[in-house]
């Protein structure tokens, strides 16, 4: 024996070996469920199987990108891709074999189907998303919340043979070192699991920890889910989830990278690169795009003078942001971001823009509003510096990206807002008066419940409400989730302006056309 | 990413011609000058065209600027100037600017690397022009440029993986920020709803306590929980300070990460619509605990009696709404308002006094001392710019650069005695000239008959000397760090050098 045929070998039993439990020794190719993508796949597949299982991959990926974008919670993400993943993607775990027969090769063949076409389609899917620093993000994300949904449903036991394996280099920590932190240990146990103190005592005594440097577990870091000393982050048994996912994203961050670079030699063979091509483009995220957005309602060009009055059409976070800007004659850097790009995005020119903004400031001389704020202004049009021409930001970005601080007016007023600040807003800015209760309790509990989307969705309902039935009845008006505050102005405008809407109304149509492509 | 006004602006267009470059393609002169004369003569043969440059040194006495010519003008000439004068910025860049220095703490060794030379610098002049991807091979050519542009003010920014300038000749993408100092900054108008005793630019020492209070809380947590050891304060220059974190690690942090450090930081949550800015899960982070108990200590004297922020009816509607329970609030309003006007010390007190009464049936005793706690943190805990510290490649002004609204040195802050920091005890650059024209050779002792009068650098003549100290105090440490990591066993006559070298520097 020798050659590619010693190679094979030599690899079987390397995958072998490095499993724990029954099926340790049984040479097969995915001893386990779960699969952390470090060895790419060597055996040949066909052209038609190539492209089948990226597709029925990408579905699942693009519905998490969707469930993201609409802000869900972990707990409908999970739902969502229950469902999902039965129908594409389906992953069974070795406890679906009784026991004695889980290392008969035979009775195994099912579950390698299974994992061999999930590990093919996440490395054919690598290559398609590989190419630009945006769809690695992306990849990444939505491959990082796969996994994770998966690790978390897997079976206890088995999860527990996959962590075994993968040799996190994590330190245990003594029980004097224990003992010498166990106050600020308890202190974090006690917060992070929401267990009352005498709880909180017991668990911290049946608990163990390992210690890693902080970095590896950046995102409990940054909540402050965890205890960190000296450099080095305490991890609990149940927060050992981070650290896997953690080590997940990093390392498929790295092979993405890696990929890029290997890419160009692959352009060589013309029948993969149209087929990845096609597949890249149909992971486009479900965003409001602006440019194709037309730059007139109802043929006319939208001048700086008709901003007040279109007003009306605005979603909360756009109005509190006006009024900002008309009472201190001035906004603060994100928020001059975010409201000057939802402007931009109704179809303001750049030259409006500045007219816009320029009398707005009127507290600044010419002088100042030139040096200041001119550039930014023409930046964000991408007629300055970096050429880059920024999109409208979506209720995604709002929530998420920069929270307001002092003397900020924007970010989302349904998250960054007190709940009684909010309710005077609804009244001062929305015109729903306190005597509206089922409208306001309706928006206190969405609020209470974190889905802010869903209040201000909620608010778009009550303050169309004639024009909503009215298009029901006459059979059109497909009721989808508003997610961008363009598409709010959009809907708003198009609903009051019945006759005039169909220019605005095809070119959405159009815009909705590339969306579905993806899924 | 969104356009930023610091990162994004992009000052091509203004770029000069760059006669450095022919010194960029010759071999690096040694920085290290531990035998004048010989290296001197070396240096000599190296750069013979260019012999201006090797008079530059922190100890040269004599001044000339950058492009030869001698400086005449007498310091007392120029010091009724403004202190952003063009002619006292140069005499200061000239004469007392750290340069060596602060090529070492960039460098991060001796030998002169691409630590620095792929370093950005940013300038902006005294036109307001901005150039950005200047760097240079030594301090040397750095301190020349700096001369001969005479900007207001320079910043820093991060390693690139080529020199800045060559960006446009590098492949597309291949251009990128690899490393860069974790940076803090803080600065008194983050503070303007809860400081009563001035607001925009101007300070006084019952403000700057803001500032102290904020450099206790993160130097010690930067330190104890994440493990930094090289973290130097700088005061801004007008009203706030900047922390650079110089550890090898915290250089290599990307964006994530550092994101991550400044939102574990990060407490005061919120603008002015957002009501309650400070909402902790109990049992408090280790991190908040250590936090509050440095800041209750400050709190009575620094905020209560120095800031007074609940005086007014007005401010102690503000204090209402931050306390939990309608009936206490009513009872307390009434309180309030029916006698005349009570200290905020008076009203802090109240809150405990008519929780005793049991005049609200439904508040608990933990829910109000939470309150309470939540409220001394919203007065006391440090106000990040969290975006700079974000951002690998956010550039921040260079340390020792004058403040040219002020005239203030952006000197050294010590965190171990942070509460000693004065900011009116900075020296402005007018005084640092004046204390040279001044100085006087104090006479010589007995005996003391070597022939040479002995040379005084000028920086020795100044108030500024302690701060220049504590700095190369700060950089050797750092050095000595960057070189056993590297486990370099430092050769013996490297190491007579190094030890020669720092008698003369302190």
């Amino acid at each position: 024996m020798q050659g590619p045929e010693a190679l094979r070998l030599a690899r079987k039993q390397r995958r072998g070996n490095v499993i724990g439990g029954t099926i340790k020794d049984s040479g097969l190719p995915y001893p386990t469920r779960l699969n952390f993508y470090d060895k790419p796949p060597r055996d040949e597949v066909s052209l038609e199987e190539f492209e089948q299982w990226a597709i029925d991959r990408l579905r699942v990926l693009g519905e998490i990108e969707t469930c993201l974008f609409r802000n869900n919670t972990p707990a409908e993400i999970d739902a969502t891709l229950k469902r999902l993943l039965d129908k594409y993607l389906p992953l069974a775990s070795n406890h679906s074999i009784p026991e004695n027969e889980r290392s008969n090769p035979k009775r195994f063949a099912g579950l390698t189907a299974e994992r061999r076409k999930d590990h093919y389609s996440h490395f054919i899917l690598r290559l398609a998303f590989a190419r630009s620093e945006d769809l690695r993000r992306r990849f990444t994300r939505v491959e990082s919340i796969l996994f994770r949904h998966r690790f978390t449903t897997d079976d206890t036991r088995e999860r527990h043979e996959f962590m075994s394996a993968l040799q996190l280099d994590a330190h245990a920590v003594s029980d004097s070192e224990k003992a010498q932190y166990a106050d600020e240990l308890k202190a974090v146990l006690a917060a992070t699991t929401r267990t009352q103190p005498e709880k909180a005592r017991a668990q911290f005594e049946a608990e163990s920890y390992v210690k890693v440097e902080w970095d590896r577990v950046a995102d409990l870091v940054e909540s402050r889910r965890i205890f960190i000393r000296g450099g080095m982050a305490y991890v609990p048994s149940g927060a050992l989830v981070s650290l896997v996912l953690a080590e997940f994203s990093n390392k498929l961050d790295e092979a993405l990278i890696a990929t890029a670079r290997l890419l160009p030699r692959l352009d060589e063979d013309d029948r993969l690169i149209p087929i990845l091509n096609h597949l890249s483009k149909g992971f486009s995220a479900p965003e409001y795009n602006s440019a194709a957005a037309p730059t007139t309602l109802s043929g006319e060009a939208i001048t700086a003078a008709q901003i007040d009055s279109l007003k009306a059409h605005f979603p909360l976070c756009m109005r509190n942001l006006h009024s900002a800007l008309r009472r201190d004659k001035h906004l603060r850097h994100f928020g001059r971001l975010q409201y000057g790009l939802f402007l931009k995005g109704l179809g303001l020119s750049i030259d409006e823009a500045l007219v816009f903004w320029r009398q707005a400031f009127s507290k600044f001389t010419d002088e100042q509003f030139n040096k200041e704020y001119r550039y930014n202004i023409r930046h964000s049009y991408g007629l300055q510096g970096a050429g880059r021409n920024y999109s409208p930001y979506s209720c995604q970005q709002i929530l998420m990206d920069h929270p307001p601080g002092t003397g900020d007016a924007h970010g989302c007023p349904y998250r960054h807002f007190s709940v009684d600040n909010l309710m005077m807003a609804m009244e001062s800015q929305m015109g729903i008066s306190g005597d509206e209760k089922s409208v306001l309790s309706g928006v206190r509990q969405d609020v209470g419940a974190k889905k802010y989307h869903l209040a201000c969705n909620r608010v778009f309902e009550h303050l169309h409400e004639r024009e909503l039935k009215r298009e029901k009845e006459a059979g059109g008006g497909v009721r989808e989730t508003i997610v961008h505050p363009n598409e709010w102005f959009d809907r708003s405008w198009n609903l009051k302006n019945p006759g005039k809407a169909k220019e605005r109304g095809r070119v959405k149509e159009e815009v909705k056309e590339e969306d579905t492509t993806m899924t | 990413m969104a356009p930023h006004s610091t990162t994004d602006n992009d000052g091509d267009d203004v770029m000069r011609d760059t006669d450095e470059m022919q010194v960029d393609e010759k071999p690096d002169a040694p920085a290290v000058k531990s035998e004048p004369v010989a290296v001197k003569d070396e240096l000599e043969h190296m750069f013979d065209d260019e012999d201006d440059d090797l008079m530059i040194d922190d100890e040269v006495n004599d001044f000339k600027n950058g492009f030869g010519k001698t400086s005449a003008a007498p310091i007392s000439d120029i010091l009724s100037a403004s202190p952003s004068d063009p002619e006292v910025m140069l005499q200061f860049y000239a004469r007392l600017f750290p340069w060596r220095q602060l090529f070492r703490w960039l460098n991060h060794a001796e030998i002169p690397s691409t630590d620095f030379a792929n370093r950005e610098f940013a300038f902006t002049l005294h036109n307001e022009a901005y150039l950005r991807y200047q760097c240079y091979p030594t301090f040397e050519t750095l301190r020349r440029d700096v001369l001969k542009l005479n900007p207001s003010r320079f910043e820093i920014g991060p390693v690139y993986s080529a020199r800045p300038r060559d960006r446009k000749q590098v492949p597309k993408g291949s251009f990128k920020p690899l490393e860069k100092e974790l940076v803090f900054d803080i600065d008194l108008t983050d503070y303007d709803e809860i400081r009563t005793c001035c607001s925009k630019t101007s300070i006084c020492i019952k403000c700057w306590q803001f500032v102290t209070m904020a450099i206790k809380v993160i130097d010690v947590a930067l330190r104890d929980d994440f493990g930094f050891q090289h973290i130097m304060w700088v005061y801004s220059g007008r009203r706030g300070a900047h922390a650079w974190v110089c550890d090898r690690k915290a250089r290599k942090l990307d964006d994530g990460k550092r994101r991550a450090i400044a939102a574990y930081l990060e407490v005061v949550r919120g603008s002015a619509q957002s009501g309650k800015k400070v909402n902790l899960d109990r049992p408090l982070h280790p991190h908040i605990q250590r936090s509050r108990g440095i800041l209750e200590r400050d709190f009575e004297k620094n905020i209560l009696e120095d800031q007074d922020p609940f005086r007014t009816e007005e401010q102690s509607k503000r204090l209402l709404q931050l306390l939990p329970d309608q009936q206490f609030r009513g009872a307390l309003r009434e309180k309030w308002s029916s006698t005349t006007e009570r200290s905020s010390s008076d009203k802090w007190r109240d809150i405990d006094d008519v929780a005793k009464t049991g005049v609200a049936k439904d508040l608990k005793t933990r829910q109000l001392l939470e309150h309470k706690q939540d409220i001394i943190l919203e007065y006391t805990y440090p106000r990040l710019d969290a975006e700079v510290s974000k951002h690998l490649n956010h550039l921040l002004k260079s340390p020792f650069v004058v403040h040219p609204g002020t005239g203030k040195v952006c000197v050294p802050i010590d965190p171990a005695k942070a509460e000693d920091f004065n900011p009116d005890d900075v020296p402005t650059v007018l005084q640092l000239l004046k204390e040279i024209d001044q100085w006087k050779n104090p006479v010589k002792g007995e005996g003391d008959d070597t022939a040479a009068p002995v040379r005084v650098p000028d920086i020795d003549k100044t108030s500024l000397k302690p701060y220049h100290d504590f700095f190369g105090r700060f950089v050797q440490r750092l050095l000595n760090a960057e070189r056993q990591a590297a486990e370099l066993k430092p050769k013996v006559e490297q190491g007579v050098k190094i030890k020669k070298e720092e008698d003369m520097e302190f």
